[in-house]
């Protein structure tokens, strides 16, 4: 429980107005005790037990009695995952990573489909069913758009771009690139 | 078992896989009978929650029939029929006690600041969700609620998150008697909080949105008087200035969140470069279209980091700021009767029946407000 450095009552003109009515809290607390002054000392629930790896907020000091145990930590994505939780909720160094794992999560997720043999079915995936039937012409907009920033991009880097890089790659040109 | 499944930003399949099991004395496995997609599925689905990981199934608001309990499980049995609050929640802890339902401090290992939630990243505790044709129940003498007698599964299933936040998005707007209340959003959440608005006694309910479908439904459903941002006006805070006698409205509700259009650089920076929390357009707007010492109510959600909000307009409006996940438990007795006495009716906001097996054109469907859709219901095999 938390200590009291200072003895309110020794502080001259303590709680001299209080109101209890200034509670901006209600009513979405409705119950209000402020058993929470108290510290971390309810009575716990049973406690779940970790059968798989299950990464915890610094800011607290054990597990929570429950959680859920989707999709442990793997990978790539996992040590990136582990390293944030290095961190405090209150640090980029927390958050930005998990970002960072998410994408490098979703190729993982990719390469997985294509180890067990089946190549993502993109086009279900991403529901363009429905969007074939309410909004073709979005769709279509959609893909072309997408084509052809692609298309630009293989173009550019396939010549102006691509000598550019032969210059300064050229040991690496033949092993990385086909022609 | 059948159970949607997570890949990446905009990509979702259904797919086979374990069957849940009990992992905890107080846990529950329900067989899943009806499962929403909600605005709040759509920050998972375009990958913009930290944490959300490849290969977890979504889904926090469903209903179904218990199939198995743990030994500690006292109050439910093997058959019910219950209603599942999307927060977890262990009804023990210092919030819980307090009625803080959403802020559980028992139910998330992952994060502080968010209590544990179905199938909502591992943000939220990394549980799979609902969107599955069975789901492992935590707390289940706590949680779950017997669906009560005669009442309409489609009014049930939105009784675990739309009904009561919308509810709990008019109560934290602080309304009295007489108010004028802006609702940013029109979707099924704003069109909830639009209508219960008026329960708590406002004297004029507004609600602006892009979309112009959703708006010709909140005209007729909250009832309310409505505006498309795009189309109506140039700059929606000096036209609800205009509108409200130049002092602006007493309560604006945010019931938009990350993903929210109409400013470019909020869009830019919120949805496509993630250099925020999501885009802030809708906040933003409620602060500056409140009334100076006036109320902004927030359940619009945001993600962990940070975001671009006017707070010195905060300061120099005197303004409250109310925000919260609804604690569905606290509010449900009273929404019940709500529902029962046809005071709401939750079930017109259906527009939608998707077999599980089309989970990503649901995705799609909701996401891109394609075919008029509200709210989409995937309505599992055994149930259909
Ligand atoms: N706090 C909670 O407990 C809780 C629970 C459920 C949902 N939510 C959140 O509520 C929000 C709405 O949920 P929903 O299911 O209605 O989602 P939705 O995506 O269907 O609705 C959002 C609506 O806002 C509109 N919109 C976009 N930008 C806008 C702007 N700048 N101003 C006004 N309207 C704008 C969209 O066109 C859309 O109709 C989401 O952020 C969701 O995560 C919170
Ligand atoms: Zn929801
Ligand atoms: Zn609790």
């Amino acid at each position: 429980m938390q200590k009291h450095v200072i003895d309110p009552k020794s502080v001259p003109g303590w709680g001299i107005d209080a109101d209890p009515q200034n509670d901006p809290t209600y009513p979405m607390k409705p119950n209000r005790t402020d058993v929470e002054q108290q510290g971390y000392t309810w009575e716990r629930p049973t406690q779940q037990p970790a059968d798989v790896e299950v990464l915890h907020s610094i800011e607290r000091p054990n597990l929570s009695a429950v959680f859920g145990t989707a999709s442990p930590p793997v990978g790539l994505s996992g040590m990136i995952r582990r390293w944030a939780f290095r961190w405090s909720e209150n640090e980029y160094n927390h958050w930005l990573p998990l970002i960072l794992a998410d994408r490098v999560n979703v190729v993982e997720g990719i390469i997985e489909d294509i180890a067990h043999g089946k190549f993502p079915n993109i086009w279900k995936e991403k529901g363009y069913n429905a969007s074939w039937k309410h909004d073709r012409t979005g769709l279509v907009l959609r893909l072309a758009a997408f084509t052809a920033v692609a298309g630009g991009l293989v173009l550019w880097l396939s010549a102006d771009g691509g000598k550019k890089k032969a210059k300064r790659q050229k040991h690496y040109r033949g092993a990385y690139y086909e022609e | 078992m059948l159970a949607m499944d997570y890949r990446g930003p905009k990509r979702v399949r259904a797919v086979q896989k374990p069957m849940p099991e009990i992992k905890h004395p107080e846990d529950a496995i329900v067989k899943v009978t009806r499962s929403c997609i909600c605005g709040s599925d759509l920050h998972l689905y375009n990958g913009n929650v930290p944490d959300t990981r490849v290969g977890t199934t979504f889904g926090h608001e469903f209903i179904g029939e218990v199939v198995e309990v743990g030994s500690e499980v006292t109050k439910l049995k093997v058959g019910d029929m219950v209603l599942v609050p999307f927060n977890i929640a262990c009804g023990r802890c210092s919030f819980c006690q307090q009625g803080l339902f959403g802020n559980c401090h028992e139910s998330n290992p992952m994060a502080t600041a968010v209590g544990g939630i179905f199938g909502y990243s591992h943000t939220a505790g990394g549980f799979h969700g609902g969107q599955a044709e069975y789901v492992r129940v935590p707390y289940a003498n706590f949680g779950p609620t017997v669906i009560p007698e005669g009442m309409d599964p489609d009014d049930a299933v939105l009784l675990t998150d739309v009904v009561p936040t919308g509810y709990q998005a008019a109560e934290m707007a602080g309304i009295q008697p007489g108010d004028t209340v802006v609702v940013f959003g029109a979707g099924p959440v704003g069109i909830m909080a639009a209508r219960c608005a008026w329960l708590f006694g406002a004297g004029r309910v507004i609600v602006l949105d892009h979309v112009d479908y959703r708006l010709e439904f909140v005209k007729h459903y909250a009832p309310a008087e409505v505006y498309n941002f795009k189309t109506d006006m140039q700059d929606p805070v000096l036209f609800l200035k205009k509108q409200t006698d130049w002092l602006g409205a007493d309560c604006v509700i945010d019931a938009v969140g990350a993903e929210a259009a109409g400013d470019v650089l909020q869009t830019i920076t919120g949805r496509k470069l993630l250099v925020q929390a999501g885009s802030a357009t809708a906040v933003h707007w409620a602060i500056n279209s409140v009334k100076k010492g006036g109320i902004v109510s927030i359940v619009g959600v945001y993600g962990p980091t940070d975001n671009l909000v006017p707070i010195g307009n905060v300061l120099n409006k005197g303004l409250t700021l109310r925000a919260n996940q609804a604690s569905v438990k606290r509010l449900l007795p009273r929404l019940i009767e709500h529902v029962q006495n046809g005071v709401i009716r939750p079930k017109e906001l259906i527009t939608h029946r998707i077999p599980l097996e089309e989970v990503a054109d649901g995705y799609r469907l909701f996401s891109d407000k394609l075919d008029n859709c509200i709210k989409p219901v995937l309505v599992m095999d055994s149930a259909r």
